[in-house]
This record gives structure tokens, sequence and C-alpha cells, in this order.
């Protein structure tokens, strides 16, 4: 019985040891950031130069901007990559976050089905969805408070189209991310708003294309905040600050830069001089 | 080629390769859930055969309980354990959320009550038929369990392996507490779930295959330990 009892703890020892991060050294931030960047294939590219210069290993968490932000504001997060300016002063104003910084932006795009029933092709995104609403056409919306979702109901707003009256059956939220979205969007041959970067690394296209794009209204801005110290003590200010610092210098600017799939540049970087 | 087929073949092309990466999350997704399994049982054994041999005022409604908490909804456990571990949970200053220590809670969680419920009745069955002899013994209630569950083991890895494929199996709490990192927290389950939201059905389908194909293994080997054990002991 004591035999027992003594292997059963060392067994319980050696399985919680042999568990990576359990005690893992401390060189490491968490960066609360969107599904885009993730799906996208952003940080694929970005934390491995990173990590070769610095030995710092940045953990992604990739959420809605709107749940990242919420993340960073329960102190689980060091850092926050997200793209909702509006939300991302809101989290500074209410304390959480030290200062904003621009890092690049992407763009967003209006996908649908190849033969267009609505006619929504253009340059023009607000005359787009004027016109998948008059047509009723389907359109999937993530509707899950992601800086797409945000930014999406921006435009529907500035169409002047009364969302909350206009909705029906051919407006369909999904509550989900990026690509679950895609997904839902390719199976029923709908519209959607997507950022191009998840939309060039998706695979699932079936018969949607790109309609609209090109329209400056369209530029999606990112923006990479540190987590308040004085808020959440445990924030690793100094790591946080570094990656913060790289990613807005020369070098980190070009690695955004340099990511491309088939050719395309998925990230602008602008972030301003210091 | 159909997704069906492309995920069949992305499946052996992967599993012949030997991938590094996805070595790594096999690994990660195996030591979560049989620690996870081992904690669970380690718990949910004595707790089961506790409530089946006791006497004690609110054995039903532990009992209905535990048998409720069976179909616990991983997401809300998920939830629960994330709201326990955030910095700003009672648990936040040991910093475990996002990491694999976590999951293992989480997974825990998910699989006590299944571990529990399903002792309890399996012991209480043999209860039924050896109390006399063991009272006759005089043999006190928590020798009594003890024996029980020794008594009755081969049912009980079944239990355990059911418990097992609940943890292996399941997304909702992992991903909550665990957030899907890159090498640090990615498991078979999440991983399938981010290729899927990259749209890249077959390579989703492929993992989705050997995940399933782990489990086989895991449940033969624990059939032919039992047959070995049951000719030799039994």
């Amino acid at each position: 019985m004591n035999r027992i009892r003594r292997n059963l703890f060392g067994l319980a020892a050696a399985l919680l040891v042999g568990l990576p991060g359990a005690h893992a050294e401390d060189r490491f931030i968490t960066v609360a950031s969107t599904t885009s960047t993730e799906q996208s294939g952003l940080f694929t590219h970005l934390l491995p130069i990173y990590v070769q210069k610095t030995g710092v290993q940045i953990r992604v968490v990739a959420l809605g901007t709107g749940q990242a932000l919420d993340t960073a504001r329960r102190g689980d997060a060091d850092v926050v990559f997200v793209h909702d300016k509006n939300a991302e002063e809101k989290f500074i104003g209410e304390g959480y976050g030290v200062e904003r910084k621009e890092v690049m932006y992407n763009d967003f795009v209006l996908i649908g089905p190849k033969d267009d029933p609505a006619k929504a092709a253009g340059k023009d995104i607000l005359d787009g969805l004027r016109k998948v609403e008059l047509a009723k056409a389907p359109f999937v919306s993530r509707g899950d408070k992601s800086g797409t979702h945000a930014a999406e109901l921006r435009y529907w707003k500035a169409a002047a189209v009364d969302l909350e009256r206009a909705k029906g059956p051919w407006y369909k939220e999904t509550g989900s991310g990026m690509g679950p979205a895609l997904n839902t969007a390719s199976s029923m041959n709908a519209y959607i708003l997507a950022d191009r970067g998840t939309w060039l690394n998706f695979k699932n296209r079936g018969d949607l294309k790109v309609l609209v794009e090109g329209d400056t209204r369209l530029f999606n801005q990112y923006g990479v905040i540190l987590v308040n110290p004085a808020k959440h003590p445990h924030v690793k200010k100094e790591l946080g600050q570094q990656f913060i610092d790289w990613l807005v210098s020369d070098e980190g600017q070009k690695a955004i830069a340099e990511y491309k799939i088939g050719g395309e540049q998925l990230f602008f970087p602008n972030a301003k001089k210091p | 080629m159909s997704t069906l087929s492309e995920g069949f073949s992305t499946a052996f092309g992967l599993m012949a390769g030997f991938d590094a990466r996805l070595l790594g999350i096999v690994g990660l997704s195996l030591r979560v859930s049989l620690t996870a399994v081992f904690f669970g049982s380690l718990i949910g054994l004595p707790l089961g055969a506790s409530v089946a041999v006791g006497r004690f005022a609110g054995r039903a409604p532990v009992t209905v309980l535990l048998n409720a908490f069976i179909g616990l909804p991983a997401v809300v456990v998920g939830l629960l354990v994330y709201l326990l571990l955030s910095r700003a949970g009672p648990l936040g200053e040991f910093g475990l959320l996002f990491t694999p220590a976590a999951m293992v809670v989480a997974q825990t969680v998910l699989i006590t009550p299944l571990i529990a419920a399903f002792t309890r009745q399996i012991v209480a069955d043999a209860w039924r038929e050896y109390r006399e002899q063991l009272k006759s013994l005089g043999a006190s209630a928590g020798r009594a369990a003890f024996t029980l569950l020794v008594d009755t083991r081969f049912s009980l890895v079944t239990v355990v392996l059911a418990a097992f494929g609940r943890a292996i199996a399941e997304v909702g709490a992992v991903m909550i507490v665990g957030g899907n990192i890159d090498g640090v927290t990615r498991v078979m389950t999440t991983t399938i779930a981010l290729e899927t939201s990259k749209g890249d059905l077959p390579l989703a389908l492929a993992l989705g295959i050997i995940l399933v194909g782990i489990v086989i293994i895991v449940n033969a080997a624990a059939h032919a330990t039992r047959q070995l054990a049951q000719r030799r002991y039994g």
C-alpha cells in the first residue's frame, strides 16, 4: 500500500515536471492579438526572426480584437496587437494601456460570388454594400465584436443602411472568427467583408472572389499597446516594450513588408518615425 | 480529388514524414490528457467508491450531481477555469493561464465527475454482491471501498479509457485556457480548429484522422494489457 502510494506520487511529479511551461524560464511575453494576424500567417513569418534576434519567446493568443482587449484588461497579456482604433483608445482611456503605436495597415475587401448577383463589384465599398442590401443577397457577418466586425458596422452606417431595420434572413451573424465566417460564406455563396490577409491565406474559397477593393476607406490600421504595469504589476514591462520597439523599428517594419503570399504583400508598415 | 480522399492522403503523408512539429503537438496532447486522466483517477476513483459504500446524509444528491456532471460542457469548464486562473481571478498570482498546466486543470475538472460517477455505479453493484461477506470480515467502509476498487479494476479500466477519450477529444476548454499558442499550448484539437479556420480542410481532416488513430492505439494497448493481466491474475 505504501509502495503504491510512493509510486503514485513519483508518477505525478514526473508528469508535472514533464509539462513544458509549468516552470519554464521567464523569457517570454504573452501577446493578445487578432485572428487576422494569426490566420494570415504573419506571426509565423515574424516571430522566428524576433526570437532569433533576442531569444525572447512571443506567445500569441489569437482572439477577436474585442476579446483580445478584454484579455489584457484582466491582466492576462503583456502586449495587445489589434486593429480597432476606437476600442484601442477607449482601452487606453480606461488606464489599461500605456501608449498606442501604429504599426502597419492592411485592407479589407468585399468578397462575394463570382457571378455577383447583387452587382456589388467596383471601387466603392459603400456603394457595394448598398447593392447587397438592395438585392437582399446573402451576407455573412462576423458578429463577434472583432475589429473586422466593428469596421463592417461602420461601413453599413456610412452607407446609410439602417441594419436594425434592414436585417433579415439575408444577413447572417455567425459570431465566429474570420476563417469560420469565410467557410460559412463559401458554403452559402454569400457576400462577406474580410481582411485581405486571411483571404489570401484561405484555401476553401469555393466560388468566391474579391469584388470591391482599393477604396481608401477600406484601410485597416493595426496598433500595438503595452498593458499598463500600474494596473497589472506582473506585466513584463521591459520585454513587452522591447517587442513594441522592434515592431516599429526599421528592422521590424522591413520584416513586416517582406511577408508575402503568392507575391502579394499583405501588411504595409506605417509606423511613425520616433 | 475530394476533400475526404485528400484528407486521407495528407494524413499518410504527415505520418510517413514524421513531421517534427506534428510530433510535438501529438506529444503535448498525450501528455496533457494523460496527466489529466491521472489526476482525475486519483480523485474520481476513491470519490466514486466512497459514495458507493459510504452511508452519509446527502448521498443521493451527490450521486445525482456526479451523474449530471458527466455531461459538463467543455466550454463552460474552460470558462470557469479561465476565470479562476486569470490574473484578475482568485488563482491569478500563479500565472498558470495559457500554460499546459492550465489545460491539465481544465481537463481534470472535465473528467473527474465522469470517472467518479461510473466508478460509483460499478462499485455499488459489487457492494451489493459482497456486502455481507465484507461485513462479516469486519472491513471498515474505507477498507471495503479499497477492496472493491481492486476487485472491479478491469471494469474501471474502461471508465478511465472513456475519460481519456473525452479529455483528448475536447477542444472547448483547452482553447480557452490554453490559448492555442504555437509551440506552447497547441494540441491536436486546437490545431484542427485552427486549420479549419484557415479553410485548409484536407489538413484539418488529416489531423483528425491521426487523432482518432492515436485514440485507437491507446485503447488497443489498454485492451492488450487487460487481457494479459486477466489471464495472469484474473
